[in-house]
């Protein structure tokens, strides 16, 4: 039983992934996380303030349970399912990462720097995420999905607005990654 | 409550990418430095084993739970607001490993910073939907 305790290898995640799309599909639904952003505003009374959000969020109450049971995976991954978060990062990126002033890299999932109670209610801490929880909203809309919807089932269903999107999701993330992050710590 | 099942469908997915490290803030940092092979390897895996399914559905050979032809929906067209949208997508990820999915997921880990990410991304999702007569598609 040890091996539900110990990470699970990456070649493992393709193939499971794959099963979930499959039972998605199979259950009658379209495959993607991103537009329950947009039902959240439609249940917030967005539809007052535009026609875009006139929509009946019931029909999409499947979409909803779903993100529901990521969290209750969630906690029940990070109580009872990860004794320990540690992560074997390529060395150099972890080595990277302390140059710019990073503690405790891969220690576990989520840097201190960014995640830490501390962090997000501090002033630049909070703006951070809440940009970028704006730019991952907006952009998922305008581009009509993200990593599920368009780099998962779009690809796979070889749509090229899919394609475009996943480039548009690696420009965003390379310039994060390599320009903002080392600028802002 | 026949749609419960996609409630455990959901915590499937969460504790498969849990367990991977795939929700994982310095997992995507190392993708997006060119610096693993981790990210891709999921990646890679999940779309071959999903296009083989996508196979499956187009011939018709799997149908749904209820007798119809699955079709994936249709993706809207239009180069800038993939590419575009993309970027910002790819920005807030690169940031703060704000993928759609695992920041629900990420509720249950760091609630903290998970509740302003996710209150962020509907308030994103709320001004894309203001303009979204305005923008160019």
């Amino acid at each position: 039983m040890d091996f539900i305790f110990e990470p699970w290898p990456w070649y493992v995640a393709g193939p499971l992934i794959a099963v979930t799309l499959f039972l998605y599909f199979y259950f009658g639904k379209n495959f993607g996380v991103s537009t329950n952003f947009e039902t959240l505003c439609t249940m917030s009374g967005a539809g007052k303030v535009s026609d875009y959000f006139k929509t009946d969020w019931k029909e999409r109450d499947y979409a909803l349970l779903f993100v529901v049971g990521l969290f209750i995976g969630g906690l029940i991954s990070s109580n009872f399912l990860i004794p320990n978060e540690a992560i074997e990062l390529n060395p150099k990126t972890a080595q990277e990462l302390q140059e710019i002033g990073f503690s405790n890299v891969a220690e576990s999932y989520f840097p201190a720097e960014i995640f830490s109670k501390e962090s997000a209610l501090s002033l630049k801490g909070f703006i951070i995420l809440m940009l970028s929880g704006f730019c991952v909203g907006f952009g998922t809309r305008y581009a009509g999905g993200c990593t599920s919807g368009h780099a998962i089932t779009g690809l796979s269903s070889l749509q090229i607005p899919s394609l475009l999107a996943v480039i548009g999701f690696f420009i965003g993330g390379i310039i994060a990654s390599w320009f903002l992050i080392p600028a802002l710590f | 409550m026949k749609n419960i099942r996609f409630l455990f469908l959901g915590i499937f997915f969460a504790i498969v990418l849990s367990k991977t490290e795939a929700i994982s803030w310095f997992r995507y940092y190392e993708m997006f430095r060119f610096q693993s092979f981790h990210m891709y390897g999921i990646f890679a895996g999940a779309i071959v084993f999903s296009a083989a399914i996508m196979q499956l559905f187009k011939s018709g050979k799997i149908k749904d739970q209820f007798g119809n032809p699955i079709q994936p929906k249709i993706k809207k067209e239009g180069v800038i607001r993939t590419l575009v949208g993309g970027t910002f997508f790819g920005l807030g990820w690169g940031l703060s490993g704000a993928c759609a999915g695992p920041i629900f997921i990420m509720l249950g880990f760091e609630w903290i910073p998970a509740i302003i990410l996710l209150a962020s991304s509907v308030l994103g999702a709320f001004v894309y939907g203001l303009l979204d007569k305005k923008l160019p598609k």
